[in-house]
């Protein structure tokens, strides 16, 4: 059942809500004020061995025909872009790394390793996901508007196909993420400012060229009589970045524990909600520090929901203190071991794509919780950028560019 | 014949982008060599000569993209990261123009209360990789220079008149020049010897100096004493604030202003907004703004203790949250009116009112 009012479904008391909104200001404001020389060495260093990793890939497919390069060029790769998608770039453009005042390094104008231009995500991404996390009606990745991944979503035939779309999803990620800041639900039902639609495609259209000229056009050419090969070499390493980041992504709101809410909860809701939201609503996963590098710190998804802009590589001790918060409050805090988390999420995919009354509800039901019974008539129409509330500044700051404009 | 006849340098830095993309050649090139990068504009400290006691001059040679050009007198904007954040400042170039030259050199006077000047003149190692912006300015000595020239100057005011000096000694062109140099005493003068080196060598060069510890500060009325005919001179005049102030109305009460030149460390930007009313949430406090005021300056205007950097829209330092309104960026007309938006308020100018959360 999908959460309408926070507060009522942890049992906190006002002054309770209160006192964790101020214990997370503070938590933040010491993370802030602690912030330096060796962050700023993190970031670079991370960036430095990313983009040699990548320089090394390249250079290694340029012999793809000998089939040890192909694959330790094709992984080079994969991890390069693996790196650059999430620990580096999805980071940067939250302005987890704008307190440098480093315009190398930078919100305003960083651009991403992926078919994705950097503005669209930061207005799907940044703006609406983060602001209207698991709100049902409101948050665009739930689902992504190809899959029906909550009870409250009305079913149809459709989604029979659910694990088919789930697996084409997972395979060509990178071309999902492209098209989401267009909203094609949207386009479908002719809601879409068509000017709006035209700027976008155009703008995707750029970056879509750009990045297949260069995996299958310019570095095969390189390779002379080996281009067949770095070809697909290439394509393996993009495929390793889609799967990879789609499945620590469905990791993230999917797990069993991560939950819903309803356009009510958005309803005033002060500081001190939003933080209850953002802990409810996300999962965490556990695994050493590699892993973590390597899935760009979302195994703290709470953590990253709480504060998404601040440095990634702090979270393992902000989650540390996070832990301490809920065990203290009793609030849920959702985290397991990976293959579990991707468990549930994938049982979940397989449970929703047959209609509810096939299929139990995983979430135990509040008693009188008048509010949430009826929420298969709920408004899950897809909003436009004025039916949505405005910026909130928990979201933390990062910036547009020059260039970058404001969205329908 | 050499390759970049055949091949234009920009042609294959293009080529290579597409290598690259998104990112440009220059990003993994400065991996290999901090300098082979114009992306940002970046030099290597090769050389911190210290000058005076507090005072160093840091030889600077830039990296690619870097035009050798600048004028005598123009400042140059550079930025050291501490702990992790860049810090930016701006500091007059004191070294001449030079067409086949590397280098060019800032002299840098440690302010007690500055962090980064004292870190700049006593821990700054060779070596170090420091950003810098190009150079800018209208305290400029023309070429050919006038006839008769008046440099007033005061502590590290001398830097940028110090670039003019060795340009004229340079290029041979030194005219009729009267120069006056305050400094608290004869150790803490920058550049002594090699002025009493000029004025040997020129004979159109007069320097007078005054040590203001014990012979107290410049009075402007003195000024026919070691300079009768001041009103015939172009004056340049670079020192504390309150130096500048008093050389404004004395040269406003002979009508003589336009023959006054002072140094101004700020941006000559381009374009024009509305203006409006500015407001600063925190405090309350409401600045009138036309198009051409930056939010930056709007806010000094009011008594804002608005943050800031290199004051010309390449750090961010001075990015601030635009709680509502519009406002527009003056370099390319962009314009940001999103709630809640992170902006720079040293290069945008309001569209209308507008509120930032400071």
């Amino acid at each position: 059942m999908a959460i309408a009012d926070v507060k009522e479904y942890t049992h906190l008391t006002d002054e309770e809500v209160e006192q964790i909104g101020r214990e997370l200001d503070a938590l933040r404001k010491e993370i802030e004020e602690s912030r330096g020389a060796s962050d700023a060495e993190y970031i670079n260093r991370l960036i430095k061995i990313q983009r040699g990793l990548a320089f090394a890939g390249r250079v290694t497919l340029l012999l793809s025909n000998k089939k040890p390069a192909w694959a330790l060029g094709a992984s080079m790769l994969g991890i390069a872009k693996i790196l650059e998608n999430m620990e580096i770039g999805h980071n940067v453009m939250h302005g987890q790394w704008d307190w440098m005042n480093d315009p190398e390094i930078h919100s305003s104008n960083w651009e991403w390793d992926t078919a994705q231009p950097a503005e669209q995500w930061k207005h799907s991404h940044n703006y609406i996901h983060h602001q209207f996390t698991n709100v049902l009606g409101y948050d665009n990745d739930i689902g992504y508007g190809v899959l029906r991944m909550a009870r409250e979503q009305r079913w149809s035939p459709y989604y029979l196909g659910q694990p088919i779309y789930n697996a084409l999803l997972a395979g060509l990620f990178q071309w999902g993420v492209s098209l989401h800041d267009l909203d094609l639900e949207r386009i479908r039902k002719g809601k879409k400012d068509p000017k709006e639609m035209k700027r976008q495609l155009k703008q995707i259209g750029r970056k879509i060229r750009g990045q297949i000229a260069k995996d299958y056009v310019v570095y095969p050419a390189l390779s002379g009589p080996n281009w067949k090969t770095t070809m697909t070499a290439n394509a393996t390493a993009n495929l390793m970045r889609n799967l990879w980041s789609y499945m620590i992504i469905f990791c993230g709101h999917f797990p069993d524990g991560a939950m819903h809410f309803t356009e009510e909860e958005l309803e005033d809701e002060t500081r001190e909600e939003w933080y209850l939201r953002q802990i409810l609503g996300a999962a965490n996963f556990t695994g050493g520090p590699l892993l973590h590098i390597l899935s760009g710190n979302l195994g703290f998804q709470i953590e990253h929901h709480i504060y998404p802009d601040l440095p990634s590589n702090r979270y393992p001790q902000i989650a540390e203190r996070v832990q301490a918060l809920c065990q203290k409050y009793d609030i849920p805090y959702t985290t397991g071991p990976l293959h579990r988390q991707y468990g549930q999420t994938l049982r979940t995919i397989l449970k929703l794509s047959l209609p509810n009354h096939m299929t139990k509800d995983k979430n135990p039901t509040q008693p009188e919780r008048s509010d949430t019974a009826n929420t298969y008539e709920q408004d899950l129409r897809r909003k436009s950028d004025a039916e949505r509330q405005p910026r909130r500044t928990e979201l933390g700051g990062w910036s547009r560019g020059g260039k970058q404009r404001m969205h329908d | 014949m050499a390759v970049s006849t055949i091949i234009p340098w920009e042609r294959v830095r293009t080529v290579g982008s597409r290598l690259t993309t998104p990112l440009h050649p220059d990003d993994y090139l400065s991996l290999v060599n901090p300098l082979w990068s114009a992306r940002e504009l970046r030099g290597r400290v090769e050389e911190v000569i210290p000058e005076t006691d507090d005072a160093a001059t840091l030889v600077i040679r830039p990296g690619w993209g870097w035009r050798y050009n600048h004028s005598p007198g123009q400042y140059v904007g550079i930025g050291v990261q501490v702990e992790g954040r860049f810090q930016w400042r701006s500091y007059s170039i004191s070294s001449p123009p030079k067409r086949n030259g590397r280098t060019i050199a800032i002299t840098v006077r440690a302010m007690p209360e500055g962090l980064l000047s004292s870190h700049l003149v006593k821990g700054l190692a060779p070596g170090t990789i420091v950003r810098l912006a190009s150079p800018e300015g209208d305290f400029v000595l023309p070429d050919p220079p006038p006839a008769k020239i008046l440099f007033l100057v005061a502590g590290s005011g001398i830097t940028p008149v110090m670039a003019m000096l060795r340009t004229l000694d340079r290029r041979g062109s030194m005219p009729d020049v009267v120069m006056h140099y305050s400094s608290p005493n004869a150790e803490r003068m920058i550049f002594r010897e090699e002025l009493d080196a000029l004025s040997e060598k020129h004979e159109g060069l007069t320097l007078h100096k005054l040590h203001t510890d014990t012979d107290g500060m410049l009075d402007f009325a003195d000024l026919d004493d070691f300079c009768p005919d001041w009103r015939e001179r172009e004056v340049w005049a670079c020192g504390p604030s309150g130096m500048l102030d008093a050389a404004t109305e004395h040269w406003k009460d002979a009508d003589l202003e336009d023959q006054l030149h002072l140094e101004r460390f700020s941006l000559e930007v381009g374009g024009e907004a509305e203006g409006g009313t500015v407001t600063f949430q925190t405090s309350g406090k409401k600045a009138e703004a036309d198009g051409a005021t930056t939010i930056l300056e709007a806010g000094e205007s009011v008594g804002i203790g608005m943050p800031y950097g290199c004051r010309m829209g390449i750090c961010h330092t001075c990015t601030l949250t635009l709680v509502k309104g519009a406002i527009k960026d003056l370099r390319n007309g962009e314009e940001y009116n999103q709630p809640n938006e992170q902006v720079q308020t040293c290069v945008t100018a309001a569209m209308g009112d507008c509120t930032f959360d400071i």
